[in-house]
């Protein structure tokens, strides 16, 4: 006997859905309107706009959103033309080298940059100072401020608008500069009047995402915002939950973000909505590429001067850390030692439960995002049954929820009954697929587009179901790009920082929240070791995932 | 808005269907446990025990594994932060009904007062707390013990101060010359400091803090953390942290040297206890005996640089003898009282 299981399926993954976002963000809500007896109240949001202790971190974060969001513009855009409209050299290398930083977790760079640039005992600090004879208390760089700040979030968000960037100039067709250089327009007139403006729209879309991965960070001001003596308005969200706990302004905290990132993805929308049809044409020839002449070689020693930020000397940081014996000392005979290795993976006892658990909620929220991602995917590419649209609309909404906001809302939800998954790996589990689900559910909705449903539509003449078709013919077809979002969903786990750290009980820790508390009690060279680790895994997948041809670079990560 | 109070916050767990202690009030504590062959064969079922402690990483996993060589078979794991952020971690897992804690050390003694106060621990007195421990490091009901004790110091890096210029006491952090060249811990994170705060507040007034604030100072979480800063380079001098891991540092070499500031050092107390509904009793017990071995004591001054209330601990030669040190008198109950008041204050001098 055949049975169609499908209305049941789109009602189970439709209460999915509900359960992962819609009842952390009613919680949310509540809280944000009551007070600690539970009555109504709007004496929080009051308290957010009145009280200095909150106006402050509010006002640090729209300076650090929006300088943040400049500078990547500044950098990311120059140097995604050089990569995809220019025959400077070694362009995949660069590109390469913009994924190592995408991929970096911010947290992780926000370290390895105490490392260079604390005032005085800052790498590079000390080079300043051995190099021009400066005085000891004198230093170059001050990582410990908002400038400092403002940079290394920069470092670790500027790959989003490069990718934006470079994908948009990928895809100007060359006839329309043809066109420009026939008519007598010289390399730069083409540049401004034409590839400029058709790139515009990504670059402005590229500004907004950066914009909401700075406002929304948690990690970097964290570690770098603290010691300085100031608060944004992640790191104020997460001391209210230190003791004694204030969930209710933590939860009205949230709102505001929540609010702002809803409004800018709309906008973002918007943009990249008309820039769609703009460059939409007949055969398209490949783009023209810009020749330099012996300027390529300056453009590449720039580029690699800006990759030295986010990826060398943090990763040069890191590795003369873990083998050193004072972190501030380059290594040398005098000087290197393995005790930081010994300690991290004989003494540190809960380095195993924590990679254990990290590798555990990897697997599981890739695979499990991953078969989510896979059936909305087809229900909604298919328009396969009524209600699809709130089912796309759903797994696309939690992209506008910010990690630490999303956190908020879970341990609301799930500290009490019905659902009490605090404490359990479920409560991560639950929080890690709800971040990766909107760029999983893109991706594979786009790939299910390529895939004609004449195909399946054969498979059902000859009696199978909706699921026996997705299953025999749909699924084997898509099958790489259904490995590169589970690489790319247990990626973004690993990293994962600013919703982990509201939700982890001591039995339930992952590796971001260890480096994290080590970070506290000053460990660095543990958490070099650690971080090492971490990155090693993550480049494995990484580089895996690359062989698989539909990897590409449009897949966003979300902050850590 | 009004804040939790600690109370509120353990009174779900408090609730939690633990039955009022069984001993009438008044009575003696309760009779010394020795380990014998059949706790030590218990906890080996058992095959772990969890302590969440806020003694600095290295030093708690030392103790950690010296236990794990002991008694092999029963695996030790270090569950470390602050000991504010233990209480708190504490106190949300016990309202969500987990019950992760075997054996907790804090390095804020008012903690206990709370745990006891809601019925959380677990009377337990290991046979050399019954046998050695003076009277005034032991909880009377035999809840909890002195684990350890320590100072919060000042202290300076050598290569950036010469000792004739480091300061000699708490007066001397607010010199000009110190402005932007001072770390110090938080008393939000550390129980440490939250003490020491208690403590220079009572005897010098916020004023002296109303005016450290307006040092520029670098603000770390740990009081394990200023003197690393120092080792680094990274800040001159360290307005407060733990003598323990100067020690640790001055003995290996790193150029940091301590100052007992002449207003008195802030006495630090850090008990051990065991939970009451610890998931491993057996071997919370066994390894709550240990901690107050003269082997595990003498561990901790050796290798860890605490101080040791253990009579039969020797401490280690080259450091000032405990005794000898002008201390500030701890008062965990003053704590308990202001630490609310103490973290609200502070938040608002430093900022953050």
């Amino acid at each position: 006997m055949r049975v169609d299981l499908s209305r049941p399926v789109v009602i189970g993954f439709a209460a999915i859905l509900c359960l992962l976002i819609v009842l952390p963000m009613s919680w949310l809500v509540y809280f944000s309107v009551t007070d600690h007896s539970g009555a109504l109240t709007l004496g929080n949001f009051r308290q957010l706009v009145t009280d200095p202790v909150f106006v402050a971190p509010l006002i640090t974060t729209a300076i650090i959103a929006t300088t943040s969001s400049l500078a990547c513009c500044l950098i990311a855009a120059p140097m995604g033309w050089l990569v995809a409209r220019t025959d400077m050299p070694l362009r995949r290398t660069v590109r390469a080298l913009v994924t190592a930083s995408f991929v970096t977790p911010p947290f992780l760079g926000a370290i390895a940059w105490e490392l260079l640039a604390a005032p005085n005992s800052g790498l590079l600090n000390q080079a300043f100072r051995a190099l021009t004879g400066a005085p000891r208390d004198e230093h170059l760089l001050n990582i410990y401020s908002l400038p400092g700040l403002i940079f290394v979030i920069s470092c670790y968000t500027f790959p989003y608008v490069f990718v934006l960037v470079a994908n948009s100039l990928d895809r100007i067709p060359g006839e329309l500069e043809d066109a420009s250089s026939i008519l007598g327009g010289r390399a730069w007139v083409t540049a401004r009047r034409v590839t400029i403006p058709l790139a515009l729209p990504a670059l402005l879309a590229g500004a907004l995402v950066a914009f909401l991965q700075a406002m929304t960070l948690f990690g970097s001001p964290a570690i770098l915002a603290i010691p300085a003596g100031f608060h944004t308005m992640t790191t104020k969200i997460w001391s209210l939950f230190q003791y004694p706990p204030k969930p209710e302004l933590a939860a009205a905290a949230s709102l505001p973000l929540l609010v702002l990132t809803v409004l800018l993805l709309r906008a973002e929308h918007l943009i990249l909505g008309r820039r769609g049809y703009s460059v939409v044409g007949g055969k398209q020839g490949d783009p023209r590429l810009v020749r330099l002449g012996r300027v390529k070689w300056v453009a590449l020693g720039a580029a690699f001067i800006v990759l030295l930020n986010p990826v060398f000397l943090p990763y040069f940081a890191l590795l003369n850390a873990a083998f050193s014996r004072v972190a501030s000392q380059l290594v040398s005979f005098g000087n290197f030692t393995l005790q930081n290795i010994h300690f991290v993976f004989f003494e540190l006892s809960s380095t195993r439960l924590v990679l254990k658990n990290t590798l555990v909620l990897g697997v599981l929220s890739a695979t499990i995002g991953t078969l989510i991602a896979v059936v909305i995917g087809y229900l909604t590419a298919r328009k396969a049954i009524a209600g699809h649209r709130a089912l796309g609309f759903l797994a696309t909404a939690p992209v506008a929820v910010p990690g630490i906001v999303l956190g908020v809302g879970l341990f609301l939800s799930y500290t009490r009954p019905p659902f009490v998954l605090y404490g359990t790996l479920w409560i991560l589990l639950i929080a890690f697929v709800t971040i990766a689900m909107p760029a999983a559910y893109q991706q594979l909705q786009s790939a299910y587009r390529a895939v004609h449903p004449d195909l399946e539509d054969a498979c059902r003449i000859l009696g199978g179901t909706r699921l026996q078709a997705l299953g025999h013919i749909t699924a084997p077809l898509l099958r790489t790009t259904v490995i590169a979002t589970w690489c790319f969903i247990f990626v973004g786990v690993i990293r994962e920082l600013s919703a982990a750290i509201m939700l982890f009980t001591s039995e339930t820790k992952v590796i971001s929240v260890l480096i994290f508390d080590l970070n506290e009690s000053g460990d660095l060279g543990a958490i070099s070791v650690l971080g090492i680790v971490m990155l090693v895994v993550t480049f494995a997948v990484v580089i895996l995932a690359n062989r698989i041809p539909t990897f590409g670079g449009r897949i966003r990560l979300r902050d850590a | 808005m009004e804040n939790w109070s600690r109370r509120d916050v353990l009174k779900g767990a408090s609730a939690l269907g633990l039955a009022a202690l069984a001993r009438p009030i008044g009575a003696a504590a309760p009779p010394a446990q020795a380990v014998t062959p059949a706790l030590i064969d218990a906890a080996r079922k058992e095959g772990k025990i969890v302590w969440y402690t806020a003694v600095d990483l290295p030093v708690a996993e030392r103790v950690a594994r010296s236990f794990e060589a002991k008694y092999p078979g029963v695996a030790c794991r270090v569950e470390r932060s602050g000991a504010e952020r233990v209480f708190q971690r504490i106190g949300q897992e016990y309202a969500s009904n987990i019950h992760a804690v075997d054996v907790v050390n804090s390095s804020d003694a008012a903690h206990f007062i709370v745990w006891k106060r809601d019925g959380l621990l677990a009377p337990y007195v290991p046979e050399d707390v019954a046998r050695h421990y003076p009277a005034e490091h032991k909880d009377p009901d035999g809840q909890f013990a002195t684990f350890r004790a320590w100072l919060c110091v000042i202290g300076y890096n050598t290569n950036l101060v010469k000792a004739a210029d480091a300061p000699r006491s708490f007066a001397d952090l607010l010199d000009p010359r110190w402005t932007g060249r001072i770390v110090k811990a938080h008393p939000g994170y550390s129980g440490t400091i939250m003490t020491a705060t208690f403590q220079i507040a009572r005897d010098l007034g916020w004023g002296y803090f109303e005016k450290l604030a307006k040092q520029r100072v670098m603000q770390v979480q740990s009081s394990a953390d200023p003197p690393k800063k120092l080792a680094l380079g990274e800040r001159a001098i360290m307005a407060d942290g733990n003598e323990y891991n100067m020690f640790q540092l001055k003995e290996k070499g790193d150029p940091v040297e301590i100052v007992y500031p002449t207003e008195g050092t802030p006495l630090i107390i850090g008990p051990n206890g065991v939970f009451k509904d610890a998931p491993n009793p057996n071997a919370a017990r066994l390894f709550q005996s240990y901690c107050f071995t003269p082997e595990c004591q003498q561990l901790i001054v050796d290798a860890g640089g605490l101080r040791s209330v253990h009579p039969l601990a020797k401490e280690k030669p080259g450091r000032r003898p405990f005794a000898g040190i002008k201390k500030m008198k701890d008062d965990p109950a003053g704590v308990e009282r202001d630490a609310e008041a103490i973290k609200a204050r502070y938040t608002q001098l430093f900022r953050v």
